[in-house]
């Protein structure tokens, strides 16, 4: 499997990234780490004119805490944020989801904004994006602009990002006190995309339970600290909503039993520790 | 900025085990393809070609990664290490080769060469894993032969030998 023919540009910042995008638009793609757009481009299911190479762009390769986020350049790794010492304290989410995203050899070049460009819906980081209720920052060169999660993942492999627009940062919220954070998943072998993945957020009044890999972005779910019976009915109603389809990995009866089984599991346990 | 036309072959360097190599290449060409074909590095073994298999794996600039994940462009001027680069110039096997052939770690040995490049990776970074953390890392490669175990327990052997004799210092950990 070889890629179709393409002209590459390795721009050295991310105002010639987006002088290129403003150009080029629909038949330009962003290559970063490219371990969702190679595969698609060896396989030819993508045939963009131009790649544009950010990876070696040095004002797109930095993390920072601003304003109580965590904020991942678009060229960051997913092994620059897992190798992180204090990461299981600044979003704990991410701490644990990490190990489940892809393998070792693929997280060493895979970028945090890269997935969450690509927007695959069962994909560990846009499930944790949507669960936290981060941000994403979009640049083009009219304008930066910054757009809720919930509202950039709009379908399979589809955002609200416009043609001509760079994902430039993407804003985790950091811990918060007296939350409680989990995250678990089943997938068909290790590291592979997720038949279900739960990202849940527990305070002490309410939950926020988000999914992955049944519809066809994450969804999120909010209720009051339910408990027993309550919890189980909420859950009953969450997996049916999600309009679970058959494919060739899981039916839609096992998608619905993870999200009641493994919801309710991953709830108590956070609840019990935070009561 | 830097433009490479498709169409076009260009000519382009980088550090291929400790030398400076250059080679011809299009822009689409991968990165998997170029050391096979234009450096002769044919330790870099080619089989899902969509990151999957693992049998590509190469170091660049030390961190293991797919190359057929990875265009030929982008790693000009990098440090590239193959399986090539392992052993010593005489022949001597590195630490890690040698307990893979001790603890029958291999079989047809096509996978071999991209789960040492990214062992050695990984040790550097994790001197003393525990077993399920190698076999998390091992989750990055497809054996067929061997069952892993003989696999996990090179790994370890390695990591335990390591760690015996720290003053060994970097002579074998290519």
């Amino acid at each position: 499997m070889k890629p179709a023919p393409f002209d590459y540009i390795r721009v050295d910042s991310a105002d010639e990234a987006i002088a290129l995008l403003a150009e080029y638009g629909d038949d330009a793609r962003i290559l970063a780490g490219g371990q969702s757009l190679m595969p698609i481009l060896n396989m030819r299911l993508a045939q963009p004119r131009l790649l544009i190479d950010i990876g070696r762009a040095a004002d797109l390769g930095g993390v920072l805490i601003d304003d109580g986020d965590f904020c991942v350049g678009a060229s960051v790794t997913q092994a620059t944020i897992e190798q992180r010492a204090r990461l299981a304290q600044e979003v704990p989410l991410l701490a644990w989801s990490l190990p489940h995203l892809g393998h070792f050899q693929t997280r060493n070049r895979g970028t945090v904004c890269g997935s969450v460009a690509h927007a695959d819906p069962s994909a560990e980081l846009p499930l944790c994006l949507t669960a936290l209720g981060g941000e994403v920052v979009l640049r083009s060169s009219a304008r930066r602009r910054t757009v809720a999660a919930d509202d950039f993942f709009q379908g399979t492999l589809t955002t609200a990002r416009e043609s001509s627009e760079l994902v430039e940062t993407v804003r985790f919220p950091l811990a918060r006190e007296g939350v409680r954070y989990g995250f678990t998943e089943v997938a068909m072998r290790h590291g592979d995309f997720a038949i279900v993945a739960l990202a849940a957020v527990v305070s002490r009044s309410e939950i926020r339970l988000g999914v992955g890999g049944v519809a066809d972005r994450p969804r999120v779910q909010v209720w009051p600290r339910l408990a027993g019976e309550d919890l189980d009915d909420a859950l009953n109603r969450l997996a049916w909503d999600l309009e679970a389809r058959d494919d060739q990995h899981a039916t839609a009866k096992y998608r619905r039993h993870l999200v009641r089984t493994l919801g309710k599991r991953l709830i108590e346990g956070l609840c019990e520790v935070s009561r | 900025m830097k433009r490479f036309d498709h169409g076009t072959r260009h000519r382009i360097t980088l550090t291929l085990n400790g030398r400076m190599c250059s080679g011809y290449c299009e822009p689409r060409m991968l990165l998997s393809d170029f050391l096979r074909q234009e450096l002769g590095a044919t330790g870099v073994h080619v089989g899902c070609e969509h990151g999957v298999c693992g049998a590509c794996t190469v170091r660049i600039d030390g961190v293991a990664q797919r190359a057929c994940l990875t265009l030929a462009v982008m790693a000009e001027g990098r440090e590239v290490q193959t399986v090539e680069g392992m052993a010593a110039a005489e022949g001597t096997l590195s630490d890690l080769q040698a307990a893979f052939r001790r603890n029958h770690a291999l079989q047809c040995g096509f996978c071999t060469p991209g789960i040492l490049m990214s062992a050695a990776d990984y040790l550097s970074r994790v001197p003393e894993p525990t077993e399920a953390q190698v076999r998390e890392m091992l989750s990055g490669h497809l054996c067929r032969c061997t069952g892993y175990t003989g696999i996990v327990r090179a790994i370890l052997e390695v990591a335990g030998e390591r760690a015996a004799r720290p003053w060994a210092g970097g002579v074998s950990r290519v």
